[in-house]
């Protein structure tokens, strides 16, 4: 693979590189309509010519060539250093031509650099929209480089940006060496003696950052620091003036190259779309309750509208079990597949739908552009809690899902609020404690409509648990705030982005990724817990299993039929080595109103809790109980009695007390994992287990105590 | 010294310097030059953060950053 031609997209944030990936490669890479969707590199192939395939490079977007937060890291780091492994042939820089100026001013930088570069001009669509006519023949010529007008959403263009990377790759670019500004002739002179022969713009760059590129190490970033010193450099000094001239020599480009309709008509600019929906999207009391409209909306439909796939799928289940269990021999193996296999997927799949609707939800607010508006009226608030503004995206997003919205503070540019972003997120209520929400509340809220009627006090109960997760999430902030010392001051300076129409191609194959990637990363752990715990819970210590039989019948001679079943099997649950377990902790758990059998749920969901579900369907129907019509999960645990009481076990105190438990407990191992890539440290995870447990322990406590 | 966290909805300004060297090149590279007009088009809730538009885009920030940023009114 060492000849392989590699192309990075080089650009603003949000000026449409991940789209024009998709284009090049057909990929699927996540786009969505606010600056910051990619936080990490992306390769792919794009057939150049027939025959003739080459890499494409996704990237992070960045303002210039001097990051701010560590997404934009990632990108000086591989264009800064000719080493790195992905370092590209060349670049293309993607531009939002709605807002020439400011995207000239990367790609001013990435040419001095020395990287051959082609120029796509993106989003022409929405610069005539604003009144601007970009005539791009004129701005080759000018910047002395090729360019290509493309749309990168709707894929139009693609043949003219192959012909400008053609030409590009063919006549390989002229090292340049002019810099910006000049610098004393000695300071370059010096660092290319230590460093080695690059650019000089490339040199100056590894003098300017050095702190921030992996290529050095401590001993050289020391002597690039003697070197600013001897040589009275100043680098902040430097880069102002630097993007002051750039802006100027664009300026003059742009003055050349662009007609602006407004000005010649000499009459008021055009009333955009976006000017007129921020009217009262980002109203100063309008944009609050609009926001807080779509949200209970959301959680409206997620439970609602989604009941009646969801029961098709429950009934559906239940039946291939009744009829599995019909024509298969009883045998262990048997109930492995039909109450262990089949009811823990079972219990993934019924949720399918709801995911569908959340996914929906999130990606519209993402693709429309409106999540960029909620970043703008929330960041008061979050700022008072040691969040920021642009907390609120890994914020929603840990509504699906806590891995990828842990990876979406990378753009956050102070390390504290990061770190608190990152510690609180998991609060959030992720998609896999839906079902566990949805089965719990069926238990305890009764189904009626409230609230004038209209309303449906089951999806309110929902409701409620998501704006406690995103409370706790706040005060959990809050108090990390007082703690955690900040190394530097937090900031938030976000561009606007304009509305854009959903792609509802692209919102469906986000749905369905999503969607499939739920099914198969929890099914396969739902199936490997599903088996051991039905293995554990099959057998038992010694010979104990085998004599429970004989003992049952001993103990209770007038039971006969269905009854003794139920009584043997349930003894045999408990004298599992799952049952054991359960025993263990129980006394633990007992102040929470659990038993054990709900401890074993507990101890397996410590891994993920999407295997809850499962786990109590695997448990309750292997300890007895319910005959097998309509078997569900739910109508099992209904039915469920408590032994010390004679009522029945998911009362409103444990319904509650479970459902603030997994609200609030840290039982994910991937979010930890990523935690600490994130953080590069053990220290992070282990607080966030410590706290999250610790609070679900003492909520449920709590509310256990306060409601029975 | 007037700021651009004085100005009120609908109002025009012309930056003329900054007061605060480390966000000055952030603001820099967002296009807020010296001798650039800005309208200031929204607050959200609470007066803060601010909206404006500057160099013919929308963008947002906190009040505190705002008044690193001098103006002449136009
Ligand atoms: N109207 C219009 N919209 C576009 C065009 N190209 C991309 N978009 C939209 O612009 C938004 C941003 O696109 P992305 O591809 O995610 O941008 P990006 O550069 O990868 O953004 P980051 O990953 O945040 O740096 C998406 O909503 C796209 O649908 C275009 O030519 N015209
Ligand atoms: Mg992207």
């Amino acid at each position: 693979m060492a000849n392989v031609t590699r192309i990075a997209l080089i650009g603003n944030p949000n000026a449409g590189k991940s789209s024009l990936f998709n284009t090049l490669t057909g990929m699927n890479q996540k786009t969505g309509n606010f600056p910051g969707v990619t936080m990490d590199k992306l390769t792919g192939i794009w057939e150049l010519e027939p025959g003739r395939n080459i890499e494409i490079l996704d990237l992070p977007g960045i303002y210039s060539i001097y990051p701010k937060s560590i997404d934009e890291e990632l990108v000086i780091n591989i264009l800064g250093n000719p080493k790195h492994p992905d370092y590209p042939d060349m670049a293309i820089v993607v531009a939002d031509a709605s807002n020439l100026k400011r995207n000239l001013l990367l790609f001013s930088q990435v040419r001095d650099l020395g990287i051959p570069t082609v120029l796509a001009l993106n989003m022409i669509d929405v610069a005539e929209n604003q009144g601007f006519v970009i005539n791009s023949l004129k701005l080759a010529r000018e910047l002395n480089v090729e360019v290509a007008e493309i749309n990168a959403k709707k894929g139009i263009g693609v043949g003219g940006l192959k012909l400008a990377v053609i030409k590009t790759l063919k006549h390989r670019y002229a090292s340049n060496d002019a810099l910006p500004l000049p610098v004393a002739d000695e300071l370059i002179d010096d660092v290319q003696k230590q460093f080695g022969e690059a650019d000089p713009y490339r040199s100056l760059l590894w003098l300017m950052e050095h702190d921030r590129m992996k290529m050095f190490d401590q001993p050289q970033r020391e002597s690039f620091d003697h070197l600013m010193e001897k040589h009275h450099f100043e680098s902040k000094k430097y880069k102002s003036a630097e993007t002051v001239k750039r802006y100027e020599q664009i300026s003059e480009v742009v003055e050349r190259c662009v007609i602006n309709l407004n000005r010649q008509w000499d009459a008021e600019p055009v009333k955009t779309w976006t000017d007129r929906l921020d009217k009262v999207f980002i109203h100063s009391f309008w944009g609050y309750v609009i926001f807080l409209a779509i949200l209970f909306v959301m959680f409206q439909a997620v439970f609602t509208w989604a009941t009646y796939p969801m029961d098709l799928i429950d009934g559906g289940v239940a039946q291939l079990n009744d009829w599995l269990k019909g024509i298969l021999p009883d045998s262990p193996l048997t109930g492995l597949l039909t109450d262990g296999l089949i009811a823990g997927v079972g219990g993934v799949l019924i949720f399918v739908p709801q995911i569908a609707f959340l996914f929906f939800f999130i990606s519209m607010l993402e693709e429309t552009g409106y999540m960029s508006r909620v970043m703008f009226i929330m960041d008061k608030m979050m700022r008072r809690f040691g969040l920021n503004g642009k907390s609120v995206v890994p914020l929603i997003s840990g509504i699906a899902c806590a891995v990828p919205a842990i990876m979406s503070t990378r753009s956050i540019g102070s390390w504290k609020d990061r770190l608190i972003t990152i510690l609180v997120t998991p609060l959030m209520s992720c998609s896999a404690r839906l079902p566990i929400y949805t089965v719990l509340i069926a238990l305890v809220v009764p189904e009626k409509n409230t609230l004038f009627g209209v309303f449906n006090l089951q999806g309110v109960a929902l409701f409620g648990l998501y704006l406690l997760g995103f409370f706790m999430a706040l005060l959990s902030a809050w108090v990390l705030k007082k703690i955690l010392r900040a190394k530097e001051r937090s900031y938030f300076i976000m561009e606007l982005p304009t509305y854009k129409g959903p792609r509802f191609k692209h919102v469906a194959i986000s749905i369905y990724n999503s969607v499939r990637a739920f099914i198969f990363e929890a099914g396969k752990i739902i199936v490997a817990i599903s088996i051991v715990l039905w293995v554990f819970a099959s057998y038992g210590p010694g010979d104990s299993m085998a004599k429970i039989e004989e003992q049952v019948r001993l103990k209770n001679p007038t039971l006969t039929g269905v009854d003794l079943s139920n009584k043997i099997a349930s003894e045999k649950l408990e004298n599992s080595y799952a049952g054991h377990f359960g025993k263990l902790i129980e006394p633990a758990i007992k102040p929470l109103g659990y038993d054990w059998k709900i401890g074993i749920a507990l101890i397996t969901s410590f891994a993920a809790r999407e295997v809850f579900v499962g786990t109590m369907s695997t448990i309750y129907s292997l300890g007895g109980e319910v005959d097998n019509e309509n078997a569900t999960i739910k109508n099992r645990m209904r039915a469920e009695i408590n032994p010390d009481t004679g009522k029945p076990m998911y009362d409103a105190a444990l319904g509650f007390s479970l459902l603030i438990f997994y609200a609030f407990a840290m039982q994910c191992m991937s979010t930890l994992a990523t935690t600490y890539r994130e953080t590069k440290s053990w220290k992070y995870p282990l607080i966030q287990f410590g706290y999250m447990t610790t609070l679900a322990y003492l909520a449920a406590f709590l509310v256990y105590q306060i409601l029975s | 010294m007037l700021t651009l966290a004085d100005l009120r909805i609908g109002e025009h300004g012309e930056i003329t310097g900054f007061t605060d060297e480390i966000l000055s090149l952030k603001l820099l590279e967002m296009g807020c030059l010296p001798g650039t007009e800005v309208i200031l088009t929204h607050h959200a809730p609470f007066g803060d953060p601010i909206a404006l538009k500057v160099s013919g885009y929308t963008l947002t920030m906190r009040r505190e950053e705002a008044a690193t940023i001098q103006i002449k009114r136009k």
